[in-house]
């Protein structure tokens, strides 16, 4: 028809909702993530894996702008392998977070995402690093996303310090589940991902495999 | 209460002298529905005017306790358990977690304070002491946690 308008989803911005985490153990780190992407009230993408890999050891987490972020994370992977060529050997988890830092502050006026960078090196063992605004700080777990204010209280309350992997694994999905409720952004299935010396482990865990709480 | 507390003490005076004289008309105490009811209706009818939400719970013979929350806009709507104002949206992944149905008075005291000490941990503009209200058949007590003997959380 003549003078039809197009979608509204195909003019609006769109961005990864989201919920994100990632936390340390004794030995390494795990990763998590929702998987919407919505353009307005539309979701666009309801199976996006937000966990991007930076090197073999090293993941960032998505959130904000899904072409911010996913900018930013290809940049950084193409710098780090120039970087882990000149130095010889795997970069640190430290030097991707810089990465992503240094060009999260820099054009701090015209991006909007924030990615969460964490992995293991042989220097310093698993490490998480939050990147918000450009800042650049390490922290024993760091959440994310829209769906993370809701989950504040819950990671508070629940994080202990020295928690295995399998531990770590379960405090993830569990977060998760529950921002993904509560978040209108958030949702879809959910993805992990652990990473230590030995391996680096993708999971998915389906929407009708998550935990479920009293009013479901 | 929550929202603008000027808006929500005006509401509550209001509501306070509707459901007085209902009760007297009634010859008997109010109905908790009753009073979340009063205060839907001013919360609706004066909806532009007014930024204030309230959650209503109390104890009466007919339904026993009974917790209702009326949202700004004007809506009513009764739950087993519910968190509202601007601290509230860093506790509803806690409360869904942690909340069991039929739990013990000193289980529910300690899930509340623990949900408020969360709270008060992250929203910038909630703090201070905790206050707590315990509803029986019985009666009502009050309870009060200073800052200092409120639960501690692993970054404090």
């Amino acid at each position: 028809m003549l003078g039809e308008a197009e979608p509204h989803w195909l003019s609006e911005e769109v961005k990864t909702g989201t919920t994100i985490i990632a936390i340390e153990f004794n030995g390494g780190v795990v990763l998590g993530s929702d998987s919407r992407v919505s353009a307005g009230a539309s979701v666009v993408n309801r199976v996006m894996n937000k966990l991007s890999p930076l090197h073999d050891k090293i993941y960032c987490a998505l959130s904000g702008s899904a072409a911010d972020a996913q900018t930013i994370a290809e940049m950084v992977n193409y710098q780090l392998d120039v970087h882990s060529m000149e130095i010889g050997e795997d970069p640190q988890v430290r030097s991707a977070a810089n990465l992503v830092r240094n060009i999260s502050y820099k054009y701090k006026e015209e991006l909007s995402a924030h990615l969460i960078v964490a992995g293991w090196d042989r220097r310093a063992g698993g490490q998480v690093f939050a990147t918000l605004n450009g800042l650049l700080t390490r922290q024993p777990f760091a959440v994310g996303g829209s769906g993370s204010s809701y989950v504040y209280g819950f990671v508070d309350a629940e994080y202990r310090k020295g928690m295995s992997k399998e531990d770590c694994q379960q405090f993830v999905v569990n977060t998760l589940s529950l921002a993904m409720n509560r978040d209108g952004s958030s949702g879809g299935v959910a993805y992990l991902v652990s990473i230590d010396e030995h391996c680096t482990e993708e999971k998915v865990i389906l929407g009708n495999d998550l935990p479920t709480f009293f009013d479901q | 209460m929550a929202g603008s507390l000027a808006d929500a003490q005006a509401v509550t005076k209001a509501a306070k002298t509707h459901l007085s004289f209902h009760s007297v008309q009634m010859e008997s105490p109010p109905l908790v529905m009753a009073a979340a009811s009063v205060l839907k209706e001013l919360c609706y009818k004066n909806k532009d005017e007014l930024q204030a939400g309230f959650i209503t719970a109390g104890w009466d013979m007919k339904k026993g306790p009974q917790v209702y929350i009326v949202s700004l806009g004007g809506m009513l709507i009764s739950q087993p358990v519910t968190i509202g104002g601007s601290g509230s949206t860093f506790i509803y992944g806690y409360v869904d977690a942690k909340y069991k149905p039929n739990m013990t008075r000193e289980e529910c005291l300690q899930f509340a304070t623990n949900a408020l000490a969360l709270a008060m941990g992250r929203d910038n503009v909630s703090g201070g002491v905790a206050h707590l209200v315990v509803i029986t058949k019985k009666g009502v007590e009050h309870v009060v946690v200073p800052g200092n003997k409120l639960p501690r959380f692993h970054d404090e």
